[in-house]
């Protein structure tokens, strides 16, 4: 296993550092080889710069990979945005020697190139192809009792010939991860539909963006769950404060939302706090108590 | 839009229907495919409220990367000078901070009290070539113009 540089994109350590700092926990915990991507800047954020002009998408994509390439380390996102501009562009670069070059013409101008030699993560991925559920599923000791909407996110599995994780009407692999933590995994209507966020319709059509959600949300309600799990800060900040701005229109749902990390985190036995729970808008101390009484109680 | 693919269209209306974003928009993706290949729409709304999810570019029976000509459909509107005020806002944070969604004091705050470190002198010397390769590819002239 190659070492793994974690990329931590601008969502994560501006918005929700709970994320960041359940990812360090967890991939201490579980011996991966790892070190931050120091001096890497924004992925780009696909559905603004790759939509204005590839060429500067690229280019600044390839600054962010260059940067691994030069420490011989693969790079790990936790963020579907920063996987798919990083993914994306590296198997654009590494394919079209016409893009190459040009991206290259560019780079020179900071003395870097280009050279492909490295691969994009995500960790729900890489969890589940390098460390495996059961081995995950055999460290936890003491499983967490939740019914768990999951939400997989765009980005993770489309478009799928580029990510080659199989299907993306049904996939299964993030459920299993989640169910190795012992939380239930719980079916709902519309469970691979987008959260609504990406694209930059949040940004310039916020209760466009919300009517999608508000689609996604009903349903997990209906389908009664505890908590959403999800893959991308994104999601999770569309699903969190979301669900808050919906609340001042009067629909409350209250359903925590917390990121892989931060479930296998609570799994592996940090406390809510540890991992950032308590920085979210939604709060619901129905859910903290049931950590707590999972956490406290005898192993199995 | 120059683009060989989508004139294999059936307008069969799949990637309409699959559409999140169509289902509460006037967006009709197919309607887009079929205007894109005649005429100039860089000044349609509708290009900005696909979200990007790639469901009509999965589900198109003629295997046409739908998700892939809206991008290029918007990049042309770009080029036009068509940015919305909330997306130049981003753009410009990137220029100003190599980040599109910069640290805040609140967050600072809440980095330190998890024991985080603070990326701000690393983000410093990124921003340095970030500037550099954003004048490189004209990128702030495109969102100045
Ligand atoms: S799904 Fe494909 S073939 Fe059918 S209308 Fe849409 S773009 Fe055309
Ligand atoms: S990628 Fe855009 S147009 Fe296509 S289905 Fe998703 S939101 Fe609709």
């Amino acid at each position: 296993m190659r070492e793994l540089s974690l990329y931590t994109g601008c969502l994560i350590p501006n918005r929700y550092p709970g994320i960041e700092k359940a990812t360090r926990l967890v991939l201490d915990r579980l011996d991966i080889r790892w070190s931050e991507l120091k001096e890497a800047a924004c992925c780009p954020a696909p559905g603004i710069y790759r939509s204005f002009d590839k060429i500067t998408w690229l280019t600044l994509a390839s600054r962010n990979l260059v940067l691994a390439e030069e420490k011989n380390t693969d790079i790990l996102t936790i963020c579907n945005g920063c996987f798919s501009s990083l993914m994306d562009a590296n198997n654009i670069l590494k394919s079209d020697t016409g893009l190459r070059n040009e991206v290259n013409s560019h780079l020179k101008k900071i003395g870097k190139e280009y050279l492909g030699t490295i691969e994009v993560r995500h960790i729900i991925e890489f969890l589940y192809k390098d460390i495996g559920a059961e081995k995950l599923d055999k460290l936890i000791e003491k499983p967490l009792e939740l019914r768990a909407a999951v939400h997989y996110g765009c980005h993770l599995l489309k478009p799928t010939k580029e990510r080659k994780l199989g299907g993306a009407e049904c996939p299964v692999f993030f459920d299993e991860l989640v169910e190795a933590t012992g939380a239930m995994s719980v079916p709902y209507e519309g469970k691979t539909n987008c959260c609504g966020a990406g694209g930059g319709v949040r940004s310039a059509m916020l209760e466009t963006s919300l009517k999608m959600t508000e689609y996604k949300l009903e349903r997990m309600e209906k389908a009664g769950v505890d908590c959403i799990v999800d893959a991308c800060p994104f999601c999770h900040l569309q699903y969190d404060w979301g669900q808050a701005e919906l609340a001042k229109a009067g629909k409350a749902y209250n359903i925590p939302v917390v990121h892989y990390s931060q479930l296998l985190g609570l799994a592996l036995g940090y406390e809510p706090e540890e991992v950032g729970l308590n920085l979210n808008e939604i709060i619901n101390p129905g859910f903290e108590e049931k950590i707590a009484l999972v956490q406290k109680g005898k192993p199995r | 839009m120059k683009n060989s693919e989508i004139l294999t269209c059936l307008q069969c209306g799949t990637c309409h229907a699959s559409c999140p974003s169509g289902r509460y928009t006037s967006l009709n993706v197919r309607k887009i495919v079929r205007d894109s290949i005649r005429k100039d729409i860089s000044d349609e709304p509708e290009l900005w409220m696909c979200t990007t999810c790639y469901n009509c570019q999965e589900r198109c029976p003629r295997g046409i990367k739908v998700t892939d000509a809206i991008l290029t459909l918007r990049s042309e509107a770009v080029k036009k000078g068509e940015i919305l005020p909330a997306h130049r806002k981003v753009c410009r944070f990137l220029i100003e901070t190599g980040n599109s969604i910069p640290i805040d004091d609140k967050h600072r705050l809440l980095r330190k009290r998890l024991g985080l470190g603070n990326p701000e002198p690393a983000h410093k010397k990124a921003l340095k070539e970030v500037r550099a390769l954003l004048a490189s590819t004209k990128f702030d002239e495109l969102i100045k113009a």
